[in-house]
C-alpha cells in the first residue's frame, strides 16, 4: 500500500557525514587524554596538582581492590535510585493531574513555579533538620531535586497533546479514568522521559553535593575526604566515577525509553 | 439538551431547533441558529457549507461532545453491544501510541463485550478496510490513507446506529480520497447505517450521499435540502459522466454561494 516499505529502508544508512561525526566523538576525548598524559610525563603538568591519567587509573584499580571504591559507589547509587523513584512517582501522577485539570493547575502551578527555581542543595540543611543525618536526608534531597522538574515536564507533556486525541476518547465513551490511562499517560510519556533524563543529571549533581556537605559515605564524601588528606589522584577518581555513572544512567534511560515507546517514529 | 429517545416513524435521527453559541471576547458567538432536520434510517446524508458555518459544531453536538445552547437531538435508544453514534474525525484519527488493533478496539472498551467478541469485531473490520497485514503496526508506520482507514474501522467496529463523519478525507490526496470514497460506499451499502457526512467538497457530497443539506455561513442554518438523483452503485466514472452531474453540482454551488433560491426538496 501507499509507500510503507520506503520509510523503513531509509533507516540504518550511515552517510559519510555521520561516520565522521562518530569518529570525532571518540577521537576528541581520546586526544585530550593522550595530550594530558604526554604533558604529565614531560613534567609540563605538576603531578602533585594534576596527576596523569595512568596514575588516576592506577589509583582507581587500587581503591577497587580494597573494596573502598565499590562501597562508596553502591551507597551513592542506592541513594540516587531510591530518591529517583520516590520523587518521580508522585511527580508523574501530579503532573498528569495538573495537565488534565484546569482547576488543579490553577491552584498548584504558582506554588510549583515558585519552588522550582530554588537550588535544591540550599534546602539540604532544612532536610537534614527534618530527616536527620542518615540515609533519609540523602534520599530526600534527591527526591526533592527531581520532583519539580519531572512534574513540570509531565504537565507540559499533557498540555502539548493535540485536543483531537481527547475528542476521539470522549466520542468513544471514555470516562475520566480511561482518558487518564489511554490518552494523558501514554501521550505524555515522551515528555516524561525528557524530564527523567534531565532529572537524572540533577540527581547526580545534588547527591554528590549533599555527600560533600554532611556524610560519611558516598562518592561526594570520597572526594571531600581525599581533599582533606591531599590525595589529588583519589579526587580525580571520584570525578571520573561520577562522570561514568551519569553516562550509564543516561544510557539506561535511553534504553528504557526505546523499550517503552515503540510507537515513536525513529 | 439532547435527549436519547427513539424518534417517531422511519427517522433515525431528528434535530429540532438546534442553536449553539460559543463564548467569545465580546459576548457569545453564534455557530448554529435554529437547525432542524431529520434523517431516515439507512440514509446517507451529506452536510456542506462554507468554512466556519458550524458543520463541525453540528457534528459534535450529534456526537454528544458539545451540549447545545438550545434545541434537541433525538437519537435511537442505546442497545447492548453497540454505540449510538461513532465518529470518524478529520486529520488526526488514530492514537499514535496504539497499534492498529488497539486503535480499532478503542470504541469497544465501553461496550462491555467479551474479549473474544472484541477480537472478532476488530479483526473483521480491519480486514474489511484492507489492513489485515498491519494489525500490529503503529500509525507512524502507515500512510495517511491507512490511518484514516483505521479510524473508519474503529467506527464500524462499534456497530453504531449513526455514523458521523467530519471531513474524514479532507487531508488526503485526490487519488487516495477517491479510493477511500469507494471503500466507504462498499462498507456502507448493505450495512443499513445512517450516515451524517460533513464535507466541503461538492463532488464528494454528490458522489456519496442520498441527500445534501446546505448550510449558510455563520451562524449556520440549513438553507437547502436536496435529494441526490444518481443511481447506485456509484462508480466514479458513472457519476462523473452522468449528464445530470454538471447541473447538480452547479445547483449545489448556487445554493452554497447564497444566491437565495429556496430549497425545492
Amino acid at each position: 500500500m501507499d509507500g510503507i516499505g520506503r520509510k523503513r529502508a531509509a533507516r540504518g544508512d550511515v552517510t559519510g557525514g555521520q561516520r565522521r561525526d562518530r569518529l570525532l566523538a571518540v577521537a576528541s576525548p581520546a586526544g585530550v587524554l593522550v595530550a594530558w598524559e604526554v604533558l604529565s610525563r614531560l613534567g609540563a603538568l605538576d603531578a602533585r596538582f594534576v596527576p596523569a591519567p595512568t596514575t588516576i587509573l592506577h589509583t582507581m584499580a587500587l581503591m577497587t581492590r580494597t573494596g573502598e571504591l565499590p562501597y562508596h559507589i553502591l551507597v551513592s547509587v542506592r541513594r540516587v535510585v531510591l530518591g529517583f523513584l520516590l520523587g518521580a512517582g508522585p511527580a508523574v501522577g501530579l503532573g498528569l493531574l495538573m495537565g488534565l485539570s484546569r482547576p488543579v493547575r490553577s491552584a498548584l502551578l504558582p506554588i510549583v513555579s515558585a519552588a522550582y527555581p530554588i537550588p535544591k542543595i540550599a534546602v539540604y540543611p532544612l532536610i537534614i533538620f527534618y530527616l536527620g543525618l542518615g540515609e533519609a536526608s540523602k534520599v530526600g534531597i534527591v527526591a526533592v531535586s527531581i520532583f519539580f522538574l519531572v512534574l513540570l515536564s509531565t504537565m507540559s507533556g499533557v498540555l502539548a497533546l493535540d485536543p483531537a486525541y481527547f475528542k476521539i476518547a470522549r466520542a468513544y465513551g471514555a470516562d475520566a479514568r480511561a482518558v487518564f490511562a489511554t490518552v494523558a499517560w501514554p501521550g505524555a510519556l515522551p515528555q516524561i522521559f525528557t524530564g527523567l533524563k534531565l532529572g537524572m543529571g540533577f540527581a547526580l549533581i545534588v547527591i554528590v553535593g549533599a555527600e560533600l556537605l554532611g556524610s560519611t559515605s558516598g562518592i561526594g564524601y570520597l572526594i571531600w575526604r581525599s581533599y582533606q588528606i591531599f590525595a589529588v589522584d583519589a579526587m580525580f577518581v571520584g570525578l571520573l566515577v561520577t562522570a561514568v555513572l551519569g553516562w550509564v544512567a543516561a544510557a539506561a534511560l535511553d534504553w528504557l525509553e526505546h523499550r517503552v515507546l515503540p510507537w515513536r517514529a525513529s | 439538551m439532547s435527549t436519547r429517545v427513539a424518534p417517531p416513524g422511519l427517522a433515525c435521527l431528528a434535530v429540532n431547533g438546534l442553536s449553539h453559541a460559543y463564548p467569545g471576547a465580546r459576548g457569545p458567538v453564534a455557530a448554529l441558529d435554529g437547525v432542524s432536520f431529520s434523517v431516515r434510517t439507512g440514509q446517507f446524508c451529506a452536510v456542506i457549507g462554507p468554512s466556519g458555518c458550524g458543520k463541525t459544531t453540528l457534528l459534535h453536538v450529534l456526537a454528544g461532545l458539545i451540549a447545545p445552547t438550545r434545541g434537541t437531538v433525538t437519537l435511537p435508544p442505546r442497545s447492548p453491544g453497540r454505540l449510538v453514534t461513532a465518529v470518524v474525525f478529520q486529520g488526526i484519527s488514530t492514537f499514535p501510541w496504539m497499534t492498529v488493533r488497539q486503535n480499532v478496539a478503542y470504541g469497544l472498551r465501553a461496550l462491555g463485550l467479551p474479549a473474544a467478541e472484541r477480537r472478532r469485531r476488530v479483526e473483521q473490520q480491519v480486514a474489511r478496510v484492507g489492513l489485515a497485514d498491519f494489525l500490529d503496526a503503529y500509525p507512524h508506520q502507515l500512510s495517511e490513507g491507512m490511518r484514516q482507514r483505521t479510524g473508519i474501522a474503529r467506527a464500524f467496529a462499534t456497530d453504531p446506529d449513526v455514523l458521523l463523519m467530519d471531513e474524514p478525507f479532507g487531508s488526503l490526496d485526490e487519488q487516495t480520497r477517491l479510493r477511500l470514497q469507494d471503500e466507504l460506499l462498499g462498507l456502507w451499502q448493505g450495512s443499513g447505517k445512517t450516515v451524517v457526512f460533513v464535507t466541503h467538497s461538492l463532488d464528494e457530497a454528490a458522489r456519496l450521499a442520498d441527500r445534501v443539506l446546505v448550510m449558510s455561513a455563520r451562524p449556520g442554518r440549513v438553507t437547502a435540502d436536496i435529494a441526490v438523483p444518481f443511481p447506485r452503485p456509484r462508480g466514479y466514472g458513472e457519476v462523473r459522466s452522468d449528464p445530470a452531474y454538471g447541473a447538480f453540482t452547479a445547483r449545489l454551488w448556487t445554493e452554497l454561494a447564497g444566491s437565495g433560491r429556496p430549497a425545492a426538496t
